[in-house]
């Protein structure tokens, strides 16, 4: 009687570290594939802010409410401000646009087409160590001169450049 | 499902090239629907770009960037193999990052 207690005591016990280790193992092995998952996909924090989006210089409806908005000052045309643009957009949806200057203490960038609904297209705040350069695509409505701002020092230098649209890139 | 990013990073010595597209409608709210409804604005608004800790890119986007952007720019600071995050947020609150290597 006592010795098959005993018996089921001590056959118990490995039960249980015997379960618990093949829990942990199973445990382990799921963290494992779950790892393996989103292990290509690298995913990591958010840290994109939607609260500094500067919300009332992108829904001005002109292009001088908009730099109004944005800088607060007029821009003094530069040549030191380099815009490429295509001299004529077949596809209004997808035109190529690159900004970059040999102007130093660069805090920002930003791009406006004036016949756009909302003229403001992209704005880039600079942090040093930046090149002050930026290429993407933007969409254009129709045939519209594109204007590159660059904020150096406490001013704002700008260069514009018409650009041609032969399909609208905004639904029409 | 993948991410939504594609990111390459190039370091050449001093200076780090990096090219991101981003898979997104970037509905610009004028376009109609084939039933002639207007498709609402759905667009990013932040692109963010960190390395060590740091941010080295910022774009606040509006409507007018094209469909499934790209975006180029170029820092200084960085070494090969160094990691750089990547983070947008779009109008409607979603958001995607993606950790890559600089080459």
């Amino acid at each position: 009687m006592n010795s098959k207690n005993l018996t089921k005591h001590i056959d118990a016990r490995p039960g249980q570290t015997r379960r618990a280790v093949l829990q942990a193992t199973m445990a382990g092995a799921l963290a494992g594939a779950g790892l393996a998952g989103t292990a290509p996909l690298n995913r990591a924090r958010a840290a994109a802010d939607a609260s500094k989006w500067p919300k009332e210089a992108f829904s001005q409806k002109t292009e001088a409410d908009a730099i109004k908005a944005l800088y607060g000052k007029t821009p003094e045309p530069s040549d030191k401000v380099t815009l490429d643009a295509p001299e004529i957009a077949e596809n209004g949806a997808v035109v190529p646009i690159a900004v970059s200057t040999t102007l130093a203490d660069v805090t920002s960038i930003a791009i406006l087409v004036s016949e756009n609904p909302f003229p403001l297209a992209a704005n880039y705040p600079i942090p040093p160590g930046t090149a002050p350069m930026v290429a993407s695509r933007l969409k254009m409505a129709k045939t519209s001169k594109v204007i590159a701002l660059i904020a150096s020092g406490d001013k704002v230098f700008s260069a514009s450049k018409e650009v041609k649209v032969t399909v609208g890139g905004c639904g029409g | 499902m993948a991410s939504t990013i594609r990111m390459r990073a190039v370091s050449s010595g001093d200076t780090t090239e990096v090219q991101a597209l981003v898979q997104h409608p970037m509905d610009s709210g004028f376009v109609k629907d084939a039933q002639g409804n207007l498709i609402p604005p759905h667009y990013i608004e932040v692109v963010e770009f960190e390395h060590a800790g740091k941010s080295v890119f910022t774009a606040y986007w509006g409507p007018a960037v094209s469909k499934d952007p790209y975006i180029k720019f170029s820092f200084k600071g960085a070494q090969k193999g160094d990691d750089l995050t990547v983070s947008w947020v779009d109008n409607k609150g979603a958001t995607d990052s993606l950790v890559g290597k600089i080459q």
